[in-house]
């Protein structure tokens, strides 16, 4: 059986090894990711119904309705979400991901990533920026102000800039940041410097007006977590493909829409395995505490499905002190995930552990056995609707998400007559 | 070496299983360094059992 596995798993990793994930446009989510429609909502984690919604995703549900012209107040945008007139999806069961609350709706524009080994695309919203955002869960007029602005603005002007520029390498881009000290989940500050860098003359180059182009480089500019967009549908696009190959124990998602945490393994295809998210142990801003956090919320952990983010924590040392720690504490998490993953990465190296690959591929068994949870990093939404972020910090995966999938895993291999006596 | 001339010289040690021998030995101020040691599964018998079915070779 050991056979069987092993050589499934290598064929998992030599996919993740593999892969290009490659930013090649931008479009508008309905109209480019797959299965979008005028009444569906995506939001991050495992499916979820509006009743279940925590605070923050209910708050960028109604942030949705207010921004397409659903409703014209808060009040009407929550009785309209509850009214069984939108549908609700996850993200990753439409090729998306979506940071924190991840919802996606009709209207917005959207990064278009490609994996250009296998073929496959994913696709991410634009990061707005930080303080009251939608994806922490805050809808007032300055949110959907934003929102309107993005949508008519910052997205033809990218769109164009890139279509002047051409594709741009994400596994370079990315792979480059990891050696200026970002892990390109919570510290994406090389990332976005880098992405500036590399398209600031193809903005210039566009047909927009002189304050328009200022403009979108000015809110680039302004926020560290621009690259977070790409790093994440970059690690969808990479991880998507291995999520196919039979008999896998690889995890190819860990998501969490705010209430629980889901987890999917290849060997399994599309099933969730879910359980309660934990709370978020960190470091809160002036004013809040622990007892205003939501529990763990959004898609972005899938940069740690990959080996990034909390994985890759030993090369980023400026990044523990604002999610609470030491650099030797980082050093700690990224050297306490080679237990639980197969390969090192042969394109994210990490200079702080000796140019070590990132650790790459959570093997479920190896999760179980070494009773070592995936660490992840992680901003922190407060638990009410329109607050917005009130810390960052270190969370894990419930450790019953792993039992449930290896539970399943044996009883998949039993029915298909796989077990030896 | 007999135990009575082990505890004449100075102690180092290496404590794998409860931290508690590891903080009082620590407390007196005995150089001491706890093993970052977990059972296997945590000890926990099921799935141990669904670990073995799957480590079986073919």
């Amino acid at each position: 059986m050991q056979n069987i596995i092993d050589n499934a798993n290598k064929e998992a990793l030599e996919i993740i090894q593999n892969g290009q994930p490659t930013l090649i446009g931008l479009g508008i989510a309905g109209e480019v990711i797959p299965g979008m429609a005028k009444d569906l909502f995506l939001h991050a984690g495992p499916p979820i119904s509006w009743n279940k919604m925590s605070g923050p995703l209910r708050g960028a549900v109604m942030a949705g309705v207010l921004y397409e012209g659903l409703a014209s107040t808060p009040e009407e945008a929550a009785e309209y979400a509850a009214s069984g007139k939108l549908h609700y999806d996850p993200c990753h069961h439409h090729d998306a991901v979506g940071p924190m609350a991840g919802v996606v709706t009709s209207k917005m524009p959207v990064w278009i990533v490609e994996n250009k080994a296998y073929g496959n695309r994913a696709y991410c919203t634009l990061n707005e920026g930080l303080g009251k955002v939608m994806r922490m869960g805050a809808y007032g007029p300055e949110v959907i102000e934003r929102l309107q602005w993005m949508e008519k603005v910052l997205y033809p002007v990218l769109k164009e800039t890139i279509e002047i520029h051409g594709p741009i390498d994400l596994k370079v881009l990315i792979a480059q940041a990891l050696q200026m000290g970002d892990e390109v989940h919570n510290r994406n500050k090389a990332a976005t410097s880098l992405l500036i860098r590399e398209i600031a003359p193809s903005i210039v180059k566009t047909s927009f007006s002189e304050a328009d182009k200022v403009a979108v480089l000015e809110f680039l500019n302004s926020n560290d977590h621009t690259a977070l967009n790409l790093s994440m549908p970059a690690a969808k696009a990479t991880l998507e493909p291995a999520g196919e190959v039979k008999h896998s124990t690889i995890v190819y998602t860990m998501a969490r829409n705010g209430t629980e945490f889901g987890i999917r393994v290849a060997g399994l295809g599309n099933r969730w395995f879910t359980a309660p998210a934990e709370i978020v142990d960190g470091l809160y801003f002036p004013g809040f505490s622990m007892k205003d956090a939501n529990p763990d919320i959004g898609d972005s952990c899938i940069t740690e499905t990959l080996g990034l983010g909390g994985f890759s924590m030993a090369t980023a040392p400026a990044i523990v002190q604002f999610v609470g720690g030491t650099p030797k504490d980082a050093v700690r998490y990224t050297t306490s995930m080679y237990e639980i993953t197969t390969e090192e990465s042969k394109s994210y190296k990490l200079p702080t552990m000796n140019f070590r690959g990132s650790p790459t591929g959570i093997d479920i068994r190896k999760v179980i056995e070494s009773q070592t949870l995936p660490v992840i990093n992680t901003g922190i939404a407060s638990k009410e609707a329109g607050v917005g972020q009130v810390g960052a910090g270190v969370v894990h995966p419930p450790m019953a998400c792993f039992e449930q999938a290896l539970e399943a895993y044996v009883t998949l291999l039993d029915d298909e007559g796989l077990l030896e006596e | 070496m007999s135990v009575n001339d082990l505890f004449k010289k100075e102690l180092k040690v290496v404590n794998m299983g409860l931290k508690s021998f590891y903080n009082d030995v620590k407390s007196q101020d005995v150089s001491a360094i706890q093993v970052n040691w977990k059972p296997k599964a945590g000890g926990k018998k099921k799935m141990m059992d669904l670990l073995g079915k799957l480590n079986k070779s073919n």
